[in-house]
């Protein structure tokens, strides 16, 4: 093969990838182009090929990077490969998306034309024009009777300050202006740049565990050729195996080819069983003629959130490792290591990138491997300094140090972007007060719309801040995070005890501001969850052996069936059977007994305000 | 093969499944019906109890006619039904043959004539001596109709007479119940039951606005006077609901509560027999068919092997309704293995909790084991109960 067919390959290649605001019509565009270019018919298409998880399709999000590769002959006359990676669709996996950006050369920017520019809109924009990515925007959902796409048109150039003049005016949906949208890839998208000749050079931006073939790994070639038999390195981890198979996307399926060489966009599999040897963001490169230098920006991903997960039933804890450790193998963001509570028995100590990914994770236990599971209170890694001048990154408040041991304690904060109509703003900056925000700007985008900046500690914001966020503004409010850093906080870790002993799956850590507030609240809720017991129990709550509030559950006084005769006795049984069963669900706390689901109703609640 | 031994007695239950009027908290399968109903009804009875006596073999020792309001019955009705009674099965002499009677439905005449059909006790549903709150119950007679109807019941001949009481009603105070107490003390019953109200769902008390009920404090507090200030008076608690004076338990509803065998009988009527539970069709048309075509399989619905775990949990349950408990003597020799094997946990629990008691009875020479509710334990007997469900 010669250096001038690798060129004119490249030539005609356009890696891309559609960002957008949630619900703003990325998937449906991309599934219109993937028909319009041949691969499959609509009939044969699974409404939107590229989420493939049923989570995903359900939620509308993109939790894994997908490619698929469309071959489209343009109005030139020339057969373009269009390589169209879509990409993470949420804060949580702002890393991934990132290098899934960074496989790209260009992004189309879709907004909807009712609702115009929204804060995702604005970070994944500036997220990819960081990339150095040619942006052009397309223009959705011009068939609804509320669009608006000469304002909006304005809007994308006023904001973002990129050309909009001819931006495709188009319906997904409809399959309205797609052509002009492909066209547009050609013009506007350039073509990848690279040299063949090179060592080898890939960004891995996504993987895959197979239970046949390993490891799959998705990677752009920057430089180089990757083909069958080739050892290959992965340079951060070090991990070193031999290529089994290279081959290109199709839509919902892989297809061997001979090689990729630089500029393109495929995958590999070379039997790595371990998914943290093929990190996304790691360079891949010839192991006999390395390149020089990794791409840059690989850095680990690093789990913000964790939570306590316990069985519901106990006898399934085998069960819960073993769906952990199979998730895992396609989410090494995913960590967990195994904890033991008094209340909840044996359990995992589970990180994750950020709420979503915590709850799609739950969801995905709880539906794919049919588990019945209890969560606890979602928490931040605090960092502990300790008195002796050491410090520890907490993530689990039970083990939090001796107060008398702790120099000072930090908590992560979170630079918060909320795009809001201007009537909300009243409410949305009162609720940034209440979790603590520390106002920063304000910038008007229109007249009546602006982005609120705020800084928040992110203990503040993973319980239910979105949800608040939509309550007080109707639906209209939109926001993004990013991680700041960390800052000194004054914060107290506060115990429930049920008659008088701790429940070590309710312990949290709280700002002292907020303590009493949410210290009665727990024991209030508290309260309605346990039962009667044959004994008065107190609830407390207390911060450093202090209480702070108090409940008690009276005594059983009365629970008996007062008429039992023959014709009553099955469903008296009935009853009982019932009761019984209640019971087995109970765990015993300091001699009580409290259902299991109590626990997460009240941290469910505690979340609720 | 089966085994041959001695042919244990069966109580018969009869259910007359009509009333005057359906009282606002009544669930049971009763509703008012035309005379030429309830004779049909009678005639179908005892095409049943012909078709059914060999479900039988040995003798009779119980007998109770329950409703409904079965002295709705006329005095040539129960003649009949009876006769037809005493052809079919093999009733023992000393026969405890029970009936319920509602004040409202019966004078002297018809209560001498259920007397002379063979008729040795009667349960008058009396529930309250206080007019207001019969009146709230939906009751069709007063205080003093049932005052009336107990020295009615005397004349005729019946020195076995319970009353019914119903405590807890919406609105009751300690004091009215205390007057209906003592009024009932004072006619001088072998037997009363005294019951907590239950408001059930699907009946009009559940749909009603009502007066306050007592709270869960007083509902005890009542409970628990009920039981001090009939045992001044000469009537022991033996079980939950239930007191009589020495040598008065019902013994029909003993036989509930310690595994004896019954056979029901008429609409919707449950039986345990051999082990088996089963029960006769709720719906009349369905009642009626079974029976005009001697279908024994229809009769019985819902039919249940009890295996030898289930035997234990209702032994335990049922038997643990009695103040005197359980047996643990007879426990062993009807199972075959001591009490302690699937329960010894739970008893040691429950005896650390103060749930239950233990203690030895002397009977005739032989010392029995006993375990039954504490006081506390019988307040919350269904919290007991359920731990002894395997």
């Amino acid at each position: 093969m010669t250096d001038n067919h690798y060129d004119s390959i490249r030539r005609r290649t356009r890696n891309f990838c559609i960002v957008a605001h949630i619900d703003h019509g990325k998937s449906t565009l991309a599934d219109r182009m993937i028909e319009r270019t041949g691969l499959l018919t609509s009939r044969e298409m699974q409404d939107q090929v590229l989420d493939n998880m049923e989570l995903e399709r359900e939620r509308g999000i993109t939790i894994k990077s997908q490619a698929v590769r469309l071959v489209y002959k343009a109005k030139d006359g020339v057969e373009y490969i269009f390589n169209l990676i879509d990409t993470p669709g949420h804060v949580d996996f702002n890393y991934e998306v990132s290098r899934s950006l960074a496989a790209c050369d260009g992004a189309i920017l879709v907004v909807d034309a009712t609702q115009g520019i929204q804060a995702q809109t604005l970070a994944n924009v500036y997220l990819a024009l960081e990339h150095d990515l040619d942006v052009f925007p397309v223009i959705n959902k011009i068939d609804l009777p509320s669009a608006m796409p000469e304002e909006v048109k304005h809007e994308i150039e006023d904001v973002i300050g990129i050309e909009a003049e001819d931006a495709p005016l188009i319906s997904a949906k409809q399959g309205i202006g797609i052509e002009d949208v492909l066209e547009a890839v050609v013009e506007k998208i350039p073509a990848p740049e690279g040299d063949a000749d090179a060592p080898l050079k890939a960004l891995i931006f996504d993987s895959l565990y197979d239970s046949y073939r390993g490891v799959i790994v998705f990677c752009r070639i920057r430089d180089g050729v990757i083909r069958k038999g080739m050892p290959v390195r992965m340079m951060a981890t070090g991990a070193v195996a031999e290529v089994v198979e290279v081959g290109y996307f199709g839509p919902g399926q892989f297809i061997p080819c001979d090689e990729l060489a630089a500029g393109q966009v495929g995958y590999f599999t070379a039997s790595i069983k371990n998914i943290k040897d093929a990190r996304v963001g790691d360079t891949v490169t010839e192991n006999l003629r390395p390149c020089e230098e990794p791409l840059p920006g690989y850095k680990r991903a690093q789990p913000m959130v964790y939570c306590g997960l316990y069985p519901a039933d106990s006898a399934k804890y085998p069960d819960l490792r073993d769906a952990l450790e199979k998730l895992q193998l396609n989410d090494a963001s995913l960590f967990f290591e195994p904890e033991t509570s008094l209340a909840l028995g044996f359990g995992f100590r589970c990180g994750f990138l950020g709420l979503l990914h915590m709850e799609v994770i739950l969801e995905r236990l709880e539906r794919e491997y049919d588990l019945d599971l209890i969560s606890t209170a979602p928490g931040v890694v605090y960092k502990v300094y300790k008195t002796d001048g050491t410090m520890i990154e907490l993530t689990n408040p039970s083990n939090l140090p001796d107060p008398a041991k702790i120099e000072h304690m930090e908590e992560p904060i979170v630079s918060a972007e909320i795009m809001v109509t201007t009537e909300f703003i009243g409410p949305i900056m009162q609720l940034c007060q209440e979790r603590r925000g520390r106002y920063l700007d304000t910038e008007y985008i229109e007249a009546t719309r602006a982005v609120l900046k705020y800084e928040l500690p992110l203990n503040e914001i993973i319980y239910d801040f979105f949800d608040a966020l939509k309550s007080r503004s109707r639906g209209y409010a939109s926001f993004d995070y990013d991680l700041k850093g960390y800052e000194t906080s004054e914060l107290v870790k506060m115990d429930i005890l049920v008659n008088k002993e701790p429940v070590d799956a309710l312990s949290f850590i709280v700002h002292a501001a907020g303590a009493y507030d949410r210290g009665r609240r727990m024991c209030e809720k508290l309260k309605e969850e346990i039962p009667r017991q044959l004994f008065d129990v107190p609830i407390q709550a207390a911060v450093g052996g202090r209480i702070i509030a108090r409940e008690t559950v009276r005594q059983l006084r009365k629970d008996v069936l007062a008429k039992c005769y023959g014709g009553d006795i099955s469903r008296k049984k009935k009853l009982l059977e019932k009761q019984k069963e209640g019971k087995k669900r109970m765990q015993i706390v300091g001699n009580v007994e409290i259902p299991k689901e109590a626990f997460m109703n009240v941290l469910k609640l505690d979340a609720g305000n | 093969m089966k085994e041959i031994g001695p042919v244990r007695p069966v109580s018969l239950y009869l259910h007359f499944p009509f009333c005057v009027r359906k009282c606002r908290y009544c669930d049971f399968l009763s509703g008012p019906a035309s005379e030429e109903e309830r004779d049909n009804y009678i005639d179908l009875l005892c095409r049943e109890i012909r078709l059914r006596s060999s479900e039988v073999p040995g003798q009779v020792d119980t007998v109770f006619l329950g409703g409904g309001t079965p002295s709705l019955m006329t005095a040539a009705q129960m003649r009949r039904l009876m006769e037809c009674l005493s052809d079919a099965f093999a009733i023992f002499p000393g026969a405890e043959i029970s009936m319920e009677v509602n004040p409202g439905t019966a004078d002297g005449e018809k209560l001498r004539s259920f007397r002379e059909s063979g008729i040795n006790r009667i349960s008058i549903g009396v529930q309250s001596f206080d007019d207001e709150e019969l009146r709230l119950l939906g009751r069709i007679h007063t205080a003093g109709e049932a005052r009336e109807i107990f020295r009615a019941a005397r004349a005729a001949g019946f020195a076995n007479i319970n009353l019914d009481l119903m405590s807890a009603l919406p609105g009751q105070k300690m004091d009215t119940w205390e007057h209906t107490l003592r009024e009932a003390v004072s006619l001088g019953p072998e037997h009363l039951s005294a019951y907590s109200l239950i408001i059930e769902e699907g009946t009009p008390f559940a749909r009603m606005q009502l007066p306050a009920l007592p709270s869960e404090e007083e509902d005890r507090e009542m409970y628990h006077f009920t039981r001090q200030f009939l045992a001044q008076n000469g009537y022991r608690r033996y079980e939950i609901s239930n007191y009589a004076k020495e040598g008065y338990a019902c013994r029909h509803n003993c036989g509930y509560w310690t595994g004896h065998d019954y056979l029901g009988l008429g609409l919707g009527a449950s039986s345990f027999l051999n082990g088996e539970r089963f029960k006769n069709p709720d719906a009349m048309d369905q009642y009626r068919e079974s029976v005009l075509r001697g279908d024994i399989a229809g009769l019985q619905q819902e039919k249940e092997l009890l295996s030898p775990e289930e035997q234990m949990e209702e032994c335990m349950f049922l038997g643990l309704r009695m103040t005197d408990g359980i047996c643990i003597e007879d426990y062993q020799s009807r199972f075959g293995e001591p009490v302690e094997k699937r329960f010894g946990e739970v008893i040691e629990k429950h005896l650390r909790q103060g749930l239950l008691c233990s203690g030895t009875v002397e009977a005739g020479g032989i010392t029995q084991h006993r375990l039954a509710l504490t006081e506390y334990g019988l307040d919350v007997a269904n919290y007991v109960m359920a731990d002894y469900i395997l």
